[in-house]
């Protein structure tokens, strides 16, 4: 078996999976993957988006069942079947979405599902809470409630979750996607603090500067199948990705050089309260001009979805303006569209496109085929009661084609493709209105490599256009390569708008935890 | 004692009356309902209940009299009472079954469970009747055990005496149901862990929880509790008291899963949100409206339910509200 | 520590043929149908004799026949049977537009009513004195108003606040109810001269024609199914409930006007539902009772659900019921099983048929067959 990682005999195991395989349906997740974790070592498992990393754990975890393949802990042989299985194992995994109760406290969902006196002693139960985390320098308050609390308050609670219940080896995954670099930082601290405390510790990535600094080693997942497992120390970043995607490949993203052109968007005091009373966004001034690509960054929750929302009309505004400047019938039109509905802001021939986040609850029918969900969009155009699905045909075969999208056919209901494939309809629809706005919502979450490259090479396309893309990610990597001017969001307010290309990861990573700290205005 | 008095607390007790099938059908569903299942099936298990209590009940007298012997009142309740949760909980299995394992569609499963319900019971009731030669019917001294209790002395106690100590025993058993409910819910562990299957399961379950078992025993629990307000109907209530009545739940069913709603999931607040409903049904036989016709004012309970309904919507309150998961199955390998 | 590896495992299907699907459906009804007769057998009837009972009770000797006046007509047991049939499949039409929404209507019993009422209205009051043309016209057009309008209100608190639909049409439809009951104490409508609670029989003149001796409802229904089926398929409208129905966050997204889609839809819906009340009380009953709707707002779900929302299929499945409730009357005289058996039969039905969904969607793997190369679909 060359696959297989020399069984070191001398070290006890933490974990050892062999020739692992699992599969959905027809989709082989994972085929005959091995693993192996040391006692007291920090292992990295790298991966792109869909190589199988998740599932991989998932079955670590207890949360499916490989279907071929072994599992040894400590040397001996194991059937993991439930999570809770898993726990009496001492593992612990703290998925990237995180699994918390809204409605419950921290200390009530740390001590969720565990066995014990029948009646619960909240106070006795906090009380531990807080002196595990005393011992690992976290800040928390097991009284507060899930939902009141960010996202880093979330991360704290769902590790403390697992120490509580003596996880001995913990998995993370992705947990760095929704920090800030010093959250990143702080983290990395108290991972550090965990293995000289002796934990064995997983964690799932695919960004290779956080390989290089946390791991001891790291094994590489490609397309579900297991690559190798290398020393940190004796690789290097090139060597990973090659051994990641397959093949050598440029780690730059392009950032064409536009003139920028005219003003688009012209945003000014954007105020949104939700349903509940609580202010989302508050004075947000912006702009956005053709030729540019201008990036939104922000911790998750900042008000990315309720800006998306109030540009598209999909949301009230409790107040501001916003001015968008479109050509109808040869004119230039500068409009308040502030105020409007979608299909208020529709009916005026607006060519505002819209990429949202939620992809197949809110972008696309997920149970429609192909072609209904292309007409989504202009179905109105079409006189008279009918719908015209012939004329869209051709269309969507073209786009199929342009866009290489892999699927059994028109008729095949979109939520049967894969994630990229799914995106890349998303977005060729959006393309296809001749958009002279193009708002993108997080457009290569989940995505491998190569789906994302052609994802920014569609929106460079369109900035060569001359039309205004908004691009909102999460990762500052590709912010900072692929965008013109970043808008920093913190707390449903702007902190900053800076030009990446003078600007480091840590100054705008401040600007997402603090308002008013950033630079104001343009500094581009 | 005015008869203004006598009228008024009359008329309490008469309410507290209608609104225990009410406060055991509600307690039962929000029990199902924290488990993240939504079973419209209330009104067809409380149906389930009704006739197989009456029926139990009647072939233990019917059997003890052909063996000679003479029939224990209390025998023949506690025979109801096992029989009107068995039947509550089958249900209510039938449908755990269907949603937890098979995964079917909630609300359909849980109409046709209301369906199918409302069938067995009136074709049970209609059976029975024939074979007992006209209709089913339990013996005296049984339907004095579903009576109200004698407290002697208490109930003389004025205005007090009247207000508490004049009901059959389960209306104190609805209260007891309902106080057991609060603490298990709120103070528990299991009840904790409860409260996070409805709310999201895939946490509950990564925390350890079974899943499985727990929307299980709380689905079918929360059936054996419908089945027992069933039995109130067919055993206590006035229109029945021991005699089948075709259709006798006729939508109490589906008051209760609107009080569900009215109660914010909350056993207390559905004690006193039941206690309003129970008024509402028998409002008109105490306090005629002048000039309102009583067929006018027999819609009232179900006005009241609407304007219930369209209020609890526009005010939703995160903690307040329904269970996130409900009316979703969970499937742990879902992707 | 050490566990056995589960007997089973659930895993989702890719693909299944149309034809798997519909046997499966076929074993699911055969099961149930075999469920039905393993009851009644064990209650000590004769489950063959039942069955064959019902079916010749509900269709008779032959379907059509020559009648005594040298017409040919469907023969007086099919009558009766197709009378059920279009009134479950009037509904059962109305509630798939609603549906298809995933807007749970349940009021359809409601909404027959207040259309019924309605239309009774005018003739009541206008039987006598308008021409037949008109009258049938107007009381056409009153009902679906009336079942409109009843439906439309619970669609406007759903799109203002997303209040409850489920309840409030369920809620509805005792509402209706009772008004019947009040109606029945007035003495405009009333058999002059009596105080009986019972409303007064409609003139002839009222009454729909008859074609082939049943009303001609019947023949209207069946076009009804054919237009629902191409609103889904071909028209704006129809697509625009299902992007409603399956995710309303998409449909405002593609700058659909929800509110309206739901108002215009649930409108509709009850509009059909309040003709089938129309049809029942001007075609099949002659009157208007608490009776009217007998449950058929409720057992047109089942058809709506049983036919998968498909307008064709439902044609089918409103006989396959109709046969059951009318049979269902036969063996209570034949046989002496009460006819709440057809509820407890229609029951039985549907928890079988949603049961077998799973095996549709899903196939099962046993711990033997994972020893194999390939898993064992089952």
């Amino acid at each position: 078996m060359e696959n297989n990682p020399s069984p070191a005999r001398a070290v006890q195991n933490a974990v050892e999976m062999r020739n692992i395989t699992k599969t959905f349906g027809s989709v082989v997740a994972n085929d005959k993957v091995c693993l192996m974790l040391r006692q007291g070592e920090i292992l990295a498992l790298l991966g792109e988006n869909g190589s199988g990393k998740t599932t991989l754990m998932n079955m670590l975890s207890g949360i499916y069942l490989q279907d071929s393949g072994e599992i040894l802990i400590c040397n001996k042989p194991v059937t993991i079947r439930s999570p809770k299985d898993a726990y009496a194992l001492g593992i612990g995994m703290i998925h990237q979405h995180f699994k918390l109760v809204d409605v419950l406290t921290a200390g009530e969902n740390i001590v969720l599902g565990l066995q014990g006196k029948r009646t619960l002693n909240r106070r006795e139960i906090n009380q531990k809470v807080r002196q595990i985390a005393q011992k690992y320098g976290f800040e928390i308050d097991p009284t507060k409630k899930v939902y009141n609390m960010a996202v880093s308050e979330k991360q704290t609670v769902e590790i403390i979750k697992a120490l509580y219940r003596g996880a001995e080896t913990l998995i993370l995954d992705e947990p760095t996607a929704v920090l800030t670099p010093q959250e990143t930082t702080k983290l990395f601290d108290v991972l550090r603090m965990m293995k000289a405390h002796g934990k064995s510790i997983i964690i799932i990535t695919h960004k290779l500067n956080e390989v290089m600094e946390i791991s001891d080693r790291v094994a590489i997942l490609r397309k579900g199948e297991y690559i190798a497992t290398v020393e940190t120390a004796a690789t290097t970043q090139q060597d990973l990705t090659e051994m990641m995607v397959g093949r050598r490949v440029k780690l730059e993203i392009d950032r064409p050089a536009c003139a920028r052109g005219e003003r688009k968007l012209h945003v000014t005091d954007l105020t949104c309260v939700s349903r509940e009373g609580v202010t989302k966004l508050s004075g947000v001034n912006f702009d956005a001009f053709g030729g540019e690509i201008l990036g939104v960054a922000g911790v998750a929750g900042s008000g990315q979805k309720e800006l998306c929302e109030a540009i598209t009309g999909l949301r009230q505004l409790a107040g501001g303006s916003i001015l968008y400047r479109y050509q109808k019938d040869a004119m230039t039109i500068e409009e308040n569209i502030a105020g409007m509905r979608a299909d208020q802001i529709a009916h005026r021939g607006v060519s505002l496109a819209f990429v949202p986040e939620d992809r197949l609850g809110m972008g696309l029918v997920a149970n429609m085929n192909i072609v209904d969900n292309v007409i989504l969009r202009s179905y109105q155009e079409n006189r008279g009661i009918l719908i015209n699905r012939k004329k869209y045909r051709p269309i969507c075969e073209k786009m199929i084609k342009d866009l290489d999208i892999v699927t059994p056919g028109l008729t095949t209901p979109v939520r049967r493709l894969s994630g990229g494939n799914v995106q890349k309809v998303l977005l060729g629809r959006e393309i296809l209105s001749l958009p002279q706005v193009l708002l993108c919502a997080y457009p290569v979450r989940g995505l491998d490599i190569v789906s994302s490259y052609r994802i920014y090479s569609l929106l460079n396309a369109e900035k060569e256009k001359g039309n205004a893309v908004i691009f909102i990610g999460e990762d500052l990597d590709v912010l900072m390569d692929l965008c013109d001017r970043v808008m920093v969001l913190c707390g449903g307010q702007v902190s900053g708008i800076v030009d990446p290309r003078t600007c480091t990861k840590e100054e705008i990573g401040l600007m997402m935890t603090r308002v008013g700290d950033g630079r104001e205005g343009e500094r581009a | 004692m005015s008869s203004e008095w006598t009228i008024f607390l009359n008329f309490i007790n008469m309410a507290v009356l209608a609104s225990t099938p009410l406060l055991l059908a509600t307690l039962g569903e929000i029990l199902t309902e924290k488990s993240g299942n939504l079973n419209l099936g209330v009104e067809g298990m409380m149906f389930m209940g009704a006739i197989a209590s009456l029926g139990a009940a009647y072939y233990y007298e019917k059997a003890v009299l052909g063996l000679g012997g003479t029939p224990s009142p209390v025998m023949a309740t506690l025979v109801a009472v096992a029989a009107a949760a068995a039947a509550g909980g089958l249900g209510a299995l039938i449908y755990a079954f269907l949603v937890v394992t098979l995964r079917a569609n909630q609300n359909v499963t849980g109409l046709t469970l209301t369906i199918f319900g409302t069938g067995f019971a009136n074709f049970f009731g209609e059976l029975i009747g024939k074979q007992a030669g006209g209709f089913v019917q339990v013996s005296a001294p049984t339907k004095a055990m579903f009576g109200i209790i004698n407290f002697g002395a208490l109930s003389d106690i004025p205005v007090l005496g009247s207000l508490l100590f004049r009901y059959n025993w389960m209306v104190y058993f609805g209260l007891v149901v309902m106080l057991a409910m609060a603490f298990f819910l709120n103070r528990s562990r299991s009840g904790l862990n409860l409260r996070a299957v409805g709310e999201n399961p895939a946490t509950a379950d990564a925390a350890g929880v079974n899943v499985t078992r727990y929307k299980y025993v709380a689905t079918i629990t929360g059936g054996a509790l419908c089945g027992l307000g069933g039995m109130f109907i067919s055993m206590s209530s006035t229109a029945c008291a021991g005699v089948w009545v075709h259709n006798s739940v006729n939508g109490y069913g589906w008051l209760a899963v609107a009080l569900v709603i009215f109660a914010t999931w909350n056993p207390s607040r559905a004690w006193l949100c039941g206690l309003v409903f129970g008024g509402l049904l028998v409002v008109r036989n105490y306090y005629p409206i002048p000039g309102l016709p009583m067929q006018i004012y027999a819609m009232f309970p179900y006005i009241a339910t609407i304007l219930v309904l369209v209020f609890a919507s526009i005010r939703q309150i995160k903690e307040h509200a329904q269970p996130a998961s409900c009316g979703m199955n969970y499937f742990r390998e879902e992707r | 520590m050490i566990h056995q590896e589960p007997f089973v495992r659930v895993v989702k299907r890719t693909a299944i043929s149309k034809r798997k699907v519909m046997l499966f459906r076929l074993i699911a009804l055969a099961g149930a149908l075999l469920a039905g007769a393993l009851l009644v057998a064990l209650l000590g009837y004769d489950p063959i004799q039942m069955y064959s009972d019902m079916v010749s009770g509900a269709l008779g000797n032959s379907l059509l026949a020559v009648n005594r006046k040298g017409v040919l007509a469907f023969s007086t047991s099919s009558q009766a049977t197709l009378k059920i049939a279009t009134l479950l499949l009037v509904t059962a039409l109305g509630l798939t537009m609603a549906f298809k929404m995933r807007f749970w209507n349940i009021g359809g019993e409601g909404q027959i009513l207040v259309g019924a009422i309605s239309c009774s209205y005018i003739a009541i009051h206008y039987g006598e004195v308008w021409p037949q043309w008109l009258l049938l016209l107007v009381m056409f057009v009153v009902s679906c108003i009336g079942g409109g309008l009843y439906g439309l209100l619970p669609a406007l608190f759903k799109a203002r606040w997303g209040t409850n639909e489920t309840l409030f049409t369920l809620m509805l439809n005792y509402i209706a109810i009772h008004f019947i009951t009040y109606l029945q104490y007035q003495p405009t409508w009333q058999i002059p001269g009596t105080t009986f609670p019972k409303i007064r029989d409609f003139a002839a003149s009222t009454r729909l024609p008859m074609v082939l001796g049943v009303h001609v409802g019947w023949i209207i229904a069946l076009l009804l199914a054919v237009l629902v089926y191409l609103y889904f398929a071909k028209t704006k409208q129809g697509y625009e409930v299902s992007v409603v129905g399956e995710s309303a966050n998409t449909a405002r997204y593609a700058g659909m006007n929800v509110s309206r889609i739901i108002l215009r839809t649930m409108f509709i819906s009850g509009a059909i539902c309040g003709f089938a009340g129309f049809m029942q009380v001007s075609g099949a009953d002659g009157s208007l009772t608490t009776d009217t709707a007998s449950g058929a707002g409720f057992t047109s779900i089942t058809v709506a659900w049983l036919s998968g929302m498909n307008p064709l299929l439902m044609i089918i499945y409103s006989i396959f019921i109709a046969i059951l409730a009318r049979g269902a009357g036969r063996i209570q005289t034949t046989m002496g099983i009460p006819k709440s058996a057809a509820d407890m039969l229609i029951g039985i039905i549907l928890f079988f048929m949603l049961g077998v969904e799973f095996f549709i969607n899903y196939r099962l793997i046993f711990r033997a067959g994972r020893r194999g190369e390939e898993a064992k679909a089952v």
